[in-house]
């Protein structure tokens, strides 16, 4: 039983330093940078491609963390027991989370003060049909009054706050009940954690879907899709899953977690083959539904990410990325044991689930002034650093193997 | 040399595991074992190699697909261009969308029907077969495994299988 306690050693340190250093300077330069483009006159532009990428970040990000204490709620819910030995990985990776929010929540923040114009429907002015002197007004959007209830500020950012709130005190109550499962023993607390898993579970049901109807879909404020919760739910999972795969590895290779072998890996690895294809069936069924009955109200989405703006290629590549490869790479036994194969095809299952994220964000903001350059990826590697770092802390704060767990011995002997 | 088969009954499955992995050690072969339920991990214990049902599944599926694909193009492309949400249909790549759930389907379908007929002919589970069970208490509440052995081992085999908590050891 060695090396229970990671250290987060100065290398790996300064290695998460040095990408939120790229990440700082990309969001500093970004902002200085980002000029309207033709066309686009400076009042109008609200520098949209530097807030775009971070709501991109923000969001990506933010999800991961969230959907690994979903995992972790799953695991109690269902009363999982092999994925007990790989119990704090995700445990850590969940405590990304109050930072995410944090974040999410500043950009947020700024949409409402204006600094930003990404969500149209933040604009007060489209719902005034007509103006003080009786004239109608131009900027008046009877599509989006229409949906004025359920935008107005109030409600939205009650909203946005409980859902937060409501997050957080669950993961933090996961977390502090399975450090004192550790000191304490016994079974009431795992039995508390049933019940709290089972309450976060239905509120996460709910909120998943209107937290990415508040903050992703209503960027195309006059579209809308009643699989898009769904569908934004499922991409977060498999970046979870696919974070909870690389860090395991990460450290399974530097030493740790010797209890965990290929049959812990193997089950990951199935979660990984098992979510791409709930998010692949989700994009599929939101796209082919629109497609066919090719609705303008609705296909509008679509010719905006296909024809429009150029994201045709990107959409595509997108679509292959998270679908068709991990479903060939990812589809035999031997495949999902595999250190390399898994490092590799998690690499790009990632990548893709942020190029998805990209995808639902840039077309409704940047429209066609959108790049994949240095501000992009700069920004999403200061991101990675951030993430990292919290993750690694996380895992040097508590053992890597939780002690007094019921299910802590079956999951050692787990067999597939 | 003539071949003697060793049938020893268990009452439970945990002495058997034990008693094979005991033979194992000492390089005797286990034939078979008949149990009343799956047991987890007998398989690698008495060496029976991977099932190759996976590389089946895969050719079938394949088979399904191609098979979907052809019927839809023929009958939706080819025979009677079908206006699929007013869009143009002569082509099948610019239809994909609309074929994708019966193209699931019919690898599914061929795919499920493949593996389940490949399993019962490689088993020989076909209507009327005879039963290859050598002892009915096996699908009851019995575990019965069987060792071939010659005349030489026959007597420190059977010692093994009874210290290992074999009920009843007969010769076949």
């Amino acid at each position: 039983m060695n090396n229970l306690n990671y250290i987060f050693t100065k290398k790996t340190k300064n290695i998460t330093f040095g990408l939120m250093a790229i990440g700082i300077i990309s969001i500093v330069a970004g902002f200085i940078t980002d000029h309207a483009p033709e066309g686009v006159s400076h009042d109008d532009y609200h520098k949209t491609r530097f807030w775009a990428n971070l709501l991109v970040n923000g969001w990506f990000f933010m999800g991961i963390a969230l959907l690994a204490t979903f995992f972790m709620a799953v695991q109690y819910a269902a009363e999982v027991a092999w994925s007990v030995a790989v119990k704090r990985v995700y445990e850590a990776i969940s405590s990304f989370l109050p930072i995410g929010a944090l974040i999410m929540f500043l950009i947020l923040l700024a949409g409402q003060f204006h600094l930003h114009h990404l969500y149209h429907w933040m604009d007060p002015e489209i719902y005034v049909k007509t103006l003080a002197d009786g004239t109608p007004n131009p900027k008046y959007d009877a599509v989006i009054t229409g949906k004025g209830a359920y935008f107005t500020p109030w409600f939205f950012w009650l909203r946005a706050i409980v859902y937060m709130v409501v997050w957080i005190i669950f993961q933090k109550g996961f977390i502090k009940r399975s450090i004192e499962q550790d000191l304490i023993g016994g079974t009431a607390i795992h039995y508390k954690n049933i019940s709290k898993a089972a309450v976060f579970l239905v509120f996460f049901a709910v909120t998943s879907s209107t937290s990415a109807w508040d903050w992703m879909m209503s960027i195309d404020t006059h579209w809308f899709s009643t699989m898009y919760g769904w569908y934004a739910f499922a991409g977060n999972w498999i970046s979870a899953m696919v974070v909870i795969m690389l860090m395991v590895l990460f450290l399974k290779r530097n030493g740790y977690l010797e209890q965990v072998n290929e049959n812990h890996i193997h089950d990951i690895g199935k979660w990984m083959f098992a979510v791409s294809f709930l998010w692949s069936y989700l994009w599929f069924c939101q796209f082919m539904l629109i497609w066919y009955t090719n609705i303008p109200e609705e296909i509008i989405y679509f010719q905006d990410r296909l024809h429009n703006y150029g994201y045709m290629g990107l959409m595509w590549t997108v679509f292959f990325m998270n679908f068709a490869f991990p479903m060939i790479m990812l589809m035999s036994r031997d495949s999902k044991r595999n250190y390399f194969f898994l490092l590799s095809v998690g690499l790009i299952i990632l990548v893709g689930h942020w190029l998805d994220v990209f995808m639902m964000v840039m077309p409704g903001t940047v429209h066609g002034n959108w790049h994949l350059g240095w501000l992009e990826i700069g920004m999403a590697l200061g991101f990675v650093g951030l993430m990292l770092y919290v993750i690694h802390s996380a895992l040097a704060k508590s053992p890597l193997m939780v002690k007094n767990h019921p299910y802590l011995e079956e999951s050692i002997h787990h067999h597939v | 040399m003539s071949k003697i088969a060793i049938h020893a009954i268990y009452d439970d499955e945990e002495p058997l595991m034990e008693t094979a992995k005991e033979l194992r050690t000492k390089g005797i072969k286990v034939k078979e074992v008949f149990s009343p339920f799956p047991i987890h991990g007998i398989d690698a214990l008495i060496g029976v190699p991977r099932t190759r049902i996976a590389i089946c599944a895969f050719i079938y599926g394949i088979t399904g697909m191609s098979l979907g694909t052809l019927m839809m193009w023929y009958m939706n492309i080819h025979d009677w261009p079908t206006d699929i949400g007013g869009k143009p249909s002569f082509a099948y790549y610019m239809n994909v969308p609309a074929f994708i759930p019966i193209t699931f389907e019919c690898t599914v379908f061929c795919a499920a029907h493949g593996m389940v007929i490949t399993h019962f002919l490689r088993s020989w589970l076909i209507p009327g077969a005879k039963a290859k069970n050598p002892d009915p208490r096996t699908t009851d509440d019995k575990f019965l495994m069987i060792v071939e052995t010659n005349e030489q081992d026959k007597n420190s085999i059977e010692t093994l299988l009874k210290n290992g908590g074999a009920t009843e050891i007969s010769f076949k």
